[in-house]
Formats: C-alpha cells, structure tokens, sequence
C-alpha cells in the first residue's frame, strides 16, 4: 500500500458552540461503550471529563470572569493528536498501534496484549486501557470511513464546522488565515497550537485553534514524545549494567576480612 | 456564575509546596497525563527482575572465582527470581493469555519490547543454571546457561529504570540518567543480601562487600536522582512514596551497616542485615513506581517546566 497525503483534523475552538454532536457521533459510528455512570462534575457543562480509552472526542467547557470584558465562554473539542513522533506508537511493545497510509495513528485491537505501555508514554493523556476489556483504545481518526472515502464521524456532524477534516497542509494554509482574520477582528488571543513540525511531537495531525494558553483547556503547553530521549536513557542503562558487572567482580576483590 | 473559571483552582496547589501560586492555570486542576495502569505485579517483578539479575552475575563471577558454594546460592536464588517474575509480568497484562504477542517484533524504541527479549534469553538460562547445578545433570550445557544468564543479568537488572524513564512521567522521565543506576544499585545489595542468607559464613565474603557496595550505589543514584528532580521530585517527600523512600533509605542503609557489622562472625546481626536490605531494595522499587502515580496526577508537574522551557527559548532566540 502506498501512502497517501497526510490527513488529519483542524479544530477551530473559536466557533465551537459545545454542542458535542462530535462526542455523540464517535461513539455512534464506533461503538464505543459507556464510559462509566452517568455523573455530574460540577465543572461548567463538561460532564465527559477528560479523553479516555471509551471516550475518544471531549468538549472542554472553560468559564472565565475578566474584570473588563465580564464573562467569556471556551468551548473546545480535544481528540487524538495522531502525533508524527508517536510515543505511543514507538513504545508499544507488540507492534498493535501502527501508522496507516492516511499517516494516523490506530491500535489493533487484535493484537494489543494489554501491556498499558502507551497509557503513560502519551504527552497528552489520550490512550487508555478499558478496564473490563483489557485492551487500549482511543480515536482511529475513522480509519474505516477514511478508507470508503468518507469524513470522520465528528467531523461530519459537527455543525459549525468547528472540526475540520482534509489534507493537512491545506488545513495549515486555512488555519493560518483564520488566526489573520482574527486578529485583524481584535481577537489578538487567537494562537494555533501543534501546527508547527518543529515541536516536540515533530508535529501534530490534529491541530488546534486555540482563544487561550493549552494548559487552561488541560493541554500541554509545550509537549515533548518522551522517545527523543531514548539514546541517553539506553546509554543510562548500559552504563548502568556495566557498573553493576564491576561492582559484581570488586567484591571478589580479598582484602583484610 | 459560580463556575469554576479555568484559571486558577485552590485545590491545584501542591500540598507542602512551598512555591506560591503565581502563574500555574490548569483546567479544572485536572491531570494532563493519564496515570499508569500498571498494578502491584510491576514493582514486585521490578525487584524479583533484579534480585535475579544481579544474582545471576555474582554466581557467574563466584563460578570463575572456584567458589562454588557461593555459585549454588547464587544461580538459586536467579532462577527463583526469574520464576516469579514471568507470573508477575504475565498477570499485569489487560490480556494474559496474549503474553506471546510480546515476542511479535524486537522494537528498540519499546524497552518493554527489548525487556522481554532480555528476559525470554535470561530467564530459561537462570532456570536451567539452577536446575542444572543443584541436580548435577548437564554439567556442561549448565555451564553455558550460567555464563548466558550472568552477562544478561545486569541488563535485566537495569532495563526497567529506562522501562519507567520512557513515559511522559515527569519524575520518571526526567530522572532516566539516574534510574538505572538505582536499580542497580538495589539489585546488587539485593542479591547480595539473598545469598548471605543462603551461603556458609566463610565463603560468603563476595555477598557481603556486594551488599555493602549495592546499597552505596543505590543510596547515591538516589541521592543524584533526587537532586537532578529538583521540584519535580517532590512526590519522593510526599504521601505513600515519600514514606516508601524513606523506609527504604532506613532499611538499606541499616541493613548495610549491620552486614558489615556483623562481618563472618556474628551470623545473627549479619542475616538480620541482609533481611533488611533485601526489604530496603523492595521499598526502594514501591518508592519509584509510587513516585510515578503522584507525579502523573498534578497537572503542575507537567504545565509549570514545559512554561520554563518554552521562556527559556524565549531567551535564546531574543539573544540571536
């Protein structure tokens, strides 16, 4: 199979209404279970919580009071970032996530053995293991609609086209004009985030843009796959087991008993 | 409105911290990170991977040195190990009965992946060093499954530091330089202690220096790792892992001085050291993947040197 062009999600959180058609129409399409009772958190109409191994789009509510504006609303629909550096995909031991040909990220749920390596190797905290399944899950950017030609589900019924979907350069080009149109509109906040291949992640393909720092929506600032450092930490480990090695063979050394 | 504003929560601050509340936002003080899902087996078998490891090097050397006595006790106590740890490692996954798909590929980028190779090698020669030499069959085929599991020892000894270093764990990440050398440091003094027990007092001089080595390793990659941490290694002072680190400095360090104490003579001071360095390397491996949960729980941890780092290529690209 030959790769494609990069596809990948843009979501605009600036014109998200919090409806979370989004949150529905991926548990629909994919028939995610039940994340657990229904319960209230108190934390403005966020009742999802967080990404989870059942939860793959999450609507983050942010209520701010500023002195001189009153209240502002951030609505913002968080999801897989299908990372170029995937630590994820890197530090699963059984080759169950792999990169498809759409450059996504996806585990194979006939494959994954459980380990939970990829639960904390995430920087984002996206991939979780389904506690009475066993396995880890977490969005497939719908790798089966993808291959039939079709949009993701969230993308699909989302009704302000706060999520959209396309070939990932085009999507930058749309972005960066969106934060112009912004800022030329007084909306000087407006910043992408993860749109840039430089990053720790070497670049993301779901990115975002954002009326706030990441860390007020629950998202790193500034994150880092923890697989750029894994030259140091073998070394570490090599130089580790030598020192070990010797500290076996001193021993043997007499001295005065 | 009474909602919560996204900005600053009183329930984000760190307890004990003494860094005031200055800039830190999170949302809804919730974690950026998931937590482990890792249960009790992985710090056991973290310890049982260890002691067996580090056993299996300090037979191998007692081979080559003609003391036998202290080999037997060795290679016994390396192959037990390796037989508790395959169990540990297998009951910990979300899908037992899929452990087999862990030797699917040899993925570098996964030290669980070149772990399990490590211990797919290692394990079977452990066991078959301990069969062999306490049956006496296969002598020489015995031989060669000691000299296996002596030279892959360390490696199993020390992969798990680099296992835990290769997450988004900030206090495990960051401290990947020193990890596996306290792990090391634990197995040896560990191994050490478990042959003393094990070994006629005579020819049990190798197993006291180890464990009189192990724990000074031990303690002071700790003592490295804790500075290297800076504010990060708070949770090693804090709740159960703070209490896990503490016990195990105690333990490690008592038990230490009380084998060198005890010496070849006093056999009771020095079996009661052992037992406690061997507690002591335990508590150290609860310590660490105790450490993990606290540290993946506080959205600071990741928000407040993530910021840092970003201010400080800031600086750099102000002064081109």
């Amino acid at each position: 199979m030959t790769a494609g062009p990069r596809m990948g999600f843009f979501t605009d959180t600036s014109v998200c209404i919090g409806c979370k058609a989004c949150e529905v129409a991926c548990k629909e399409w994919n028939l995610v279970p039940e994340d657990g009772p229904l319960r209230l958190t108190g934390d403005s109409y966020d009742n999802t919580g967080a990404l989870g191994a059942s939860t793959w789009r999450h609507v983050a509510f942010v209520e701010q009071q500023r002195d001189d504006q009153g209240l502002r609303w951030l609505m913002s629909s968080d999801v897989c970032k299908h990372c170029s550096s995937a630590a994820c995909l890197e530090v699963c031991p059984t080759g169950a996530l792999f990169r498809t040909e759409f450059s996504t990220v996806v585990v194979q749920a006939d494959i994954c053995n459980g380990c939970g390596y990829c639960v904390p190797a995430c920087p984002f905290g996206v991939i979780d293991r389904r506690e009475d399944d066993g396995r880890a899950f977490k969005c497939t950017l719908c790798y089966d609609r993808l291959r039939d030609d079709l949009q993701p589900a969230c993308a699909t019924a989302c009704p302000t086209d706060s999520i959209q979907f396309g070939e990932l350069g085009e999507l930058r080009e749309r972005a960066r004009e969106r934060v112009a149109a912004l800022h030329d509109a007084g909306v000087a906040e407006a910043r992408l985030y993860l749109d840039d291949e430089d990053d720790g992640i070497g670049g993301a393909g779901a990115f975002f843009l954002l009326l706030d720092e990441p860390e007020v929506y629950g998202l790193p600032p500034d994150p880092v796959s923890t697989t750029r450092d894994l030259p140091t930490l073998w070394r570490a480990a090599a130089l580790a087991a030598g020192t070990l090695l010797a500290a076996v063979a001193v021993s043997f050394v007499e001295g005065r008993r | 409105m009474s909602g919560p504003d996204g900005d600053r929560r009183p329930g984000t601050r760190v307890r004990g911290s003494v860094v005031p509340e200055a800039e830190f936002r999170s949302y809804y003080g919730r974690p950026i990170i998931k937590e482990p899902v890792w249960t009790w087996e992985v710090p056991w078998y973290f310890f049982a991977g260890g002691l067996a490891g580090a056993s299996a090097s300090l037979g191998l050397v007692a081979r080559l040195a003609g003391n036998d006595r202290l080999a037997r006790s060795a290679f016994t106590v390396s192959g037990a190990g390796v037989t508790a740890g395959v169990p540990l490692l297998v009951s910990d996954l979300g899908r037992p009965e899929r452990f087999p798909y862990m030797l699917r590929m040899f993925k570098v980028t996964s030290p669980l992946s070149v772990g399990s190779w490590i211990l797919a090698a290692m394990g079977p020669a452990a066991a078959g060093a301990a069969v062999a030499d306490r049956l006496g069959i296969f002598p020489r085929l015995g031989r060669a499954a000691e000299a296996v599991a002596g030279l892959l020892g360390p490696a199993l000894a020390t992969y798990t530091g680099t296992l835990v270093a290769d997450t988004a764990v900030p206090v495990w990440h960051e401290a990947g330089r020193e990890l596996p050398f306290v792990f090391a440091g634990s197995a040896a003094a560990s191994a050490g202690a478990a042959a003393l027990l094990l070994t006629p007092p005579a020819d049990a001089g190798p197993a006291r220096r180890l464990v009189v080595t192990g724990a000074l390793l031990e303690l002071g990659a700790a003592q490295a790792m804790e500075r290297r941490l800076g504010d990060l290694g708070e949770p090693y002072h804090q709740g159960p892992a703070g209490r896990l680190a503490r016990l195990a400095k105690a333990c490690t360090a008592g038990g230490a001085g009380l084998v060198a104490l005890g010496g070849r003579r006093r056999r009771a001071v020095t079996a009661a050291g052992a037992a406690l360095v061997l507690a002591g390397s335990a508590c150290e491996r609860w310590a660490v993947y105790k450490a993990g949960f606290q540290s993946a729980r506080d959205p600071r941890y990741i928000v407040e040197p993530q910021r840092a780092r970003m201010a400080e290529r800031e600086r750099e690209q102000l002064k081109r």
